[in-house]
């Protein structure tokens, strides 16, 4: 709900603008590194957990969860991916994991966690209206590309691995349109790569970034009388439920594209 | 927006999440859900297995029923076949010792009959005689007439 002082404005504005320290280039964006961070944990404590029980006989309940998440991407990454690779399961497990975490973060209630880091932020001395906290990580930039670049990198890595360098390099001079269009292949190829990182950033970041304004948005009609306020919580109950579908879309959406780019990488021609 | 320090942390981040659970997470439930696959395996091709030799078993041992039951007709035949032929047998024998018995019987029968006989030609002869002495008790003479006497015995034979 609005604070009082605020106007609709300042209030969606203050809810957008992540905790920061440092200036300028040195500005860390602490409350997406602490909450993705915790989630990462999170989701690793119990699934180490359910590893360290696993057993062949009777699988307990937490170890039936850990095994339908893994055979789930095993299931993904086979149907895509026909190499060897010991890396890219474990690596679309976390992703799968940790995204859906992320945007999980989004159906909490909007206020919840920034009306208590403005009491506590009040409490230990500072101004509380400029205690800003974004908890949803996927809503900030730095998130999703630090995702999918790391995602970026690999396919760098593994494209020199498999195809070595001359391979590597007769890809993107001569396809798809042979030797003699070298620069428009060259152009073509860079672009395309350079897409697959840009377009897995900005997909998870706009469909996130959406989906919390409007929350925000249907925070505010909450304030808007008692005519509109009630409305509001049909509305957000709607949200939250079509929004369940949207965070697990987009986390297996973001899962499926790795997996996708890496086989990809792995191939010799495309 | 500003995209620098944050970026770099939620890379790394990522890296040590991806790292963890390819050591601590992958591995383990990869390797107990495959076990439990080769064990299920297993126990099915073990149940097929005992079914196959249920089956065999179950062949083998009505097989070796119906055995027993013919090979017991078998000695049962035998059996009787022996018995009524001991039977047979000792009715032969029975026959025979009876057959004997009557020879034996019918032989000292005719003994004695024979000795009877004798004896009461014997007697006969003696009465007569006596009968004859008192009547001619003096006209005849034992010692004159002797061969006449043993004459008439020689006729009564």
């Amino acid at each position: 709900m609005a604070t009082e002082s605020l106007t609709p404005t300042q209030y969606i504005v203050h809810h957008l603008t992540n905790f920061t320290v440092g200036d300028g280039i040195k500005a860390v964006n602490v409350d997406t590194l602490f909450f993705s961070f915790i989630l990462g944990v999170a989701f690793l404590t119990v699934l180490i957990l359910a590893a360290r029980r696993a057993t062949a006989g009777v699988p307990g309940p937490l170890q039936n969860f850990a095994e339908i998440m893994v055979e789930f991407v095993d299931k993904q990454v086979k149907d895509i991916f026909h190499g060897r690779n010991p890396v890219i399961a474990p690596l679309a497990l976390t992703i799968f994991c940790w995204v859906f975490l992320w945007n999980a973060m989004d159906v909490v209630p909007v206020d919840l966690f920034p009306q208590a880091w403005q009491q506590i932020y009040g409490a230990t001395g500072h101004d509380p209206h400029h205690a800003y906290l974004r908890v949803v990580p996927s809503t900030d930039l730095n998130a999703t590309f630090g995702l999918s670049l790391s995602v970026f990198l690999l396919i760098i890595f593994y494209s020199f691995k498999v195809k070595g360098l001359r391979g590597f390099a007769k890809e993107i001079f001569t396809h798809p349109f042979g030797p003699y269009l070298m620069p428009a292949n060259l152009i073509l190829n860079i672009v395309e790569l350079i897409a697959k990182p840009v377009s897995l950033a900005l997909r998870l970041f706009g469909n996130m970034y959406a989906g919390e304004m409007i929350f925000i948005l249907i925070a505010l009609l909450y304030g808007a009388g008692w005519l509109l306020g009630p409305f509001a919580g049909v509305l957000q109950l709607g949200w939250a439920i079509f929004h369940l579908l949207v965070i697990t879309l987009q986390a297996f959406i973001f899962m499926v594209l790795t997996i996708v780019y890496l086989s990809m990488a792995h191939e010799d021609s495309h | 927006m500003n995209i620098g320090i944050t970026l770099i942390g939620q890379m790394l981040s990522f890296a040590l999440f991806v790292w963890l659970t390819m050591k601590y997470v992958w591995p383990p439930l990869m390797s107990a859900m495959e076990e439990r696959r080769k064990r299920v395996a297993e126990g099915l091709a073990a149940a097929e297995r005992g079914k196959l030799e249920l089956d065999i078993a179950q062949k083998k041992a009505t097989d070796e029923l119906r055995k027993a039951r013919e090979s017991g007709a078998e000695f049962r035949g035998i059996a009787e076949k022996q018995a009524a032929q001991i039977v047979d047998e000792a009715r032969q024998e029975a026959t025979r010792i009876i057959a004997q018995a009557r020879t034996a019987a019918e032989k000292e029968a005719a003994v004695a009959v024979q000795r009877a006989k004798e004896e009461l030609r014997e007697r006969v002869v003696q009465l007569s005689v006596a009968g004859a002495e008192r009547i001619l008790r003096r006209e005849i003479d034992a010692k004159k007439h002797i061969e006449l006497l043993s004459d008439l015995k020689q006729e009564l034979r």
